[in-house]
């Protein structure tokens, strides 16, 4: 909880990590790869205020009292929660996997969430994986990184029909949450891993599903937007939006949240600190205080307010996560309709 | 030979980010560029992280090598990729000419399985959409209707270097470009009515958000990765 002027946000950090990007864990032979990858990591790091710079080594591998005191205790957050990626092509024991956030889940019980991961082109193994790991865990969401090496192949969609069948399989289970990494541009081949048609696809056959598009599809933010204005199951993960851009390029962030307010919507847009390429605290402080701008080139951007603050930092993830929000942190229906 | 330089170094203007789709000498991708006594280019691209996608980073190596290749006095042009992922494919492809399903042949990143040449038009079209914004903006900001400029062809708006980047744009794509077209096009080449402009307007300021958003990471990505350059 976050109280700034009188008011009480409830905070759903929607899209964090615990990864162990330490270089014992660098698969032989791949080490390029495996330090490439954080180094994109340390480089989008860099984007947030000076004071919040980790020194590279500690980058790499964060501890559970890291975890503890950034987003817990000094990050105002109330419940996380923690996005799988494992990477195995590059790091040994993967780079984030479900099995790493077990101390933390013993300590920090529902207000830690942790996702799952599978891939469909590993077939039937990775669906026991999968399996149970959720029985371990509980998941209530899966992400999904379509851009992940495996093998020969440099990325997959939803769309194809062994990820279909597995879409089917985990609503099957009772999961509902899809996050898709749709982000800055990386690494496949001629295939645009990141285009967001796919799930404009799924989203249309699985509306019992949510999906949400992490970085909000940033180098596709536009196909994006368009998507999400037919899809009612659609929503915006702002992660990378608010940690790459609010410090870095306040002018961009106000466009792209304006943009983003006028085509998707405050009902469905969804705070991402992405810990620890950021910690929480400012980005959380920041949206708080932030505002559009008066300035001419914004004026037909809608402001924001409070109301919009708090659906947006935690209120509309509470929904989509079924978590519990104490009275005092709801927004009554009331205050809704006036904001 | 500094003129010889110059004069590549022109040339590597004409080459762009297809996804930003702005000159990679203005957006720092350039590290070197030299000429030899004996006319021989050796320039060097670098980008802003080690996973920039493979595709893009292949068109502009592929295209400085054209386009440094294609200026009088150069004898030989010699364009590399630094510190990326697919450094190795990308480069002993561009200068082996094999294109880009070629230069991944047998790769252990895997294959490509088709040319680039979709891939540019698309980014070309988005271009085109997002230009429609730069230009119509100072009209919307002058007071400009629906109707006004539903009605507003090229050959009425003020020269300008982003009117002429549309042009170009529009006339690769072989959609209207001349000083009859209409400003406000959508993507098939048909005009846009009065009672689609105040839609079709917020669409072009989206897709222009949406490419210098991108630019402007790029820039953060790049000056992060190497600090000692500056801008």
């Amino acid at each position: 909880m976050y109280e700034k002027n009188g008011e009480k946000y409830f905070v759903v950090d929607s899209h964090s990590h615990f990864w162990n990007a330490g270089r014992d864990n660098w698969v032989p032979g791949a080490e390029h790869y495996a330090k490439g990858w954080i180094d994109c990591f340390y480089g989008y790091h860099q984007l947030g205020p000076p004071e919040t710079h980790w020194d590279y080594e500690k980058f790499l591998r964060p501890t559970p009292e890291d975890v503890e005191r950034d987003v817990f205790v000094e990050g105002h957050v109330d419940h996380t929660v923690f996005q799988s990626t494992y990477l195995r092509e590059w790091y040994r024991d993967g780079f984030n996997t479900a099995d790493q956030n077990a101390a933390l889940l013993e300590k920090y019980g529902d207000r830690w969430i942790v996702n799952g991961r599978w891939d469909a082109r590993d077939g039937e193994a990775s669906w026991t994986e999968f399996t149970e790991d959720h029985e371990r865990f509980g998941f209530k969401g899966v992400k999904l990184y379509t851009a992940e090496w495996n093998g020969d192949s440099r990325g997959y969609k939803l769309t194809d029909p062994e990820c279909y069948r597995f879409l089917e399989r985990t609503q099957e289970l009772g999961i509902r949450n899809i996050h898709v990494h749709k982000g800055p541009t990386i690494w496949p081949l001629d295939k645009d891993a990141f285009d967001v048609a796919d799930v404009d696809h799924a989203a249309t056959d699985f509306p019992e599903l949510n999906f949400i598009v992490e970085h909000v599809g940033l180098p596709r933010i536009e196909d994006f937007c368009f998507m999400a204005v037919q899809e009612p199951n659609v929503y915006a993960g702002l992660s990378v939006v608010v940690g790459g851009l609010m410090h870095a390029r306040p002018k961009m962030f106000a466009k792209v949240m304006g943009e983003l307010l006028f085509w998707v919507g405050e009902d469905k847009m969804l705070f991402g600190g992405d810990y620890n390429i950021w910690t929480p605290k400012w980005q959380v402080e920041g949206l708080v205080d932030w505002q559009m701008p008066d300035d001419e080139q914004f004026a037909d951007y809608a402001k924001l307010t409070t109301a919009t603050k708090k659906k947006i930092l935690g209120l509309n993830a509470a929904r989509l996560y079924d978590i519990p929000v104490p009275a005092e942190l709801r927004l009554d229906e009331a205050a809704g309709a006036m904001a | 030979m500094n003129d010889l330089r110059a004069r590549v170094w022109r040339a590597l203007d004409t080459v762009l980010d297809p996804e930003l789709d702005e000159p990679v000498t203005g957006l720092g991708f350039v590290e070197s560029c030299a000429v030899s006594g004996d006319g021989v280019a050796t320039v060097v691209l670098r980008l802003p992280t080690f996973f920039c996608a493979p595709n893009f980073s292949f068109l502009m190596v592929a295209d400085a090598y054209d386009a440094v290749s294609a200026v009088a006095g150069v004898t030989r042009a010699d364009v590399t990729l630094a510190d990326h992922h697919a450094s190795t494919e990308i480069n002993g492809g561009v200068a082996a000419q094999s294109g880009f399903v070629g230069a991944f042949a047998g790769s252990d990143q895997g294959e490509a399985t088709a040319e680039l040449d979709e891939l540019r038009r698309r980014f070309f079209r988005k271009a085109a959409l997002a230009g429609q914004d730069r230009v119509a903006r100072s009209l919307v900001d002058g007071g400009a209707g629906p109707d006004e400029l539903a009605a507003t062809v090229l050959g009425d708006v003020p020269a300008s270097a982003e009117l002429d980047r549309m042009r170009h744009r529009r006339a690769v794509l072989g959609l209207p470009h001349g000083d009859d077209a209409p400003l406000l096009l959508h993507a098939d080449g048909t005009g846009v009515t009065a009672a689609q402009v105040p839609l079709h307007l917020r669409r072009a300021r989206l897709q222009r958000v949406g490419i210098e958003a991108n630019g402007a990471y790029c820039r953060d990505l790049l000056r992060t990765r190497y600090p000692a350059v500056g801008s």
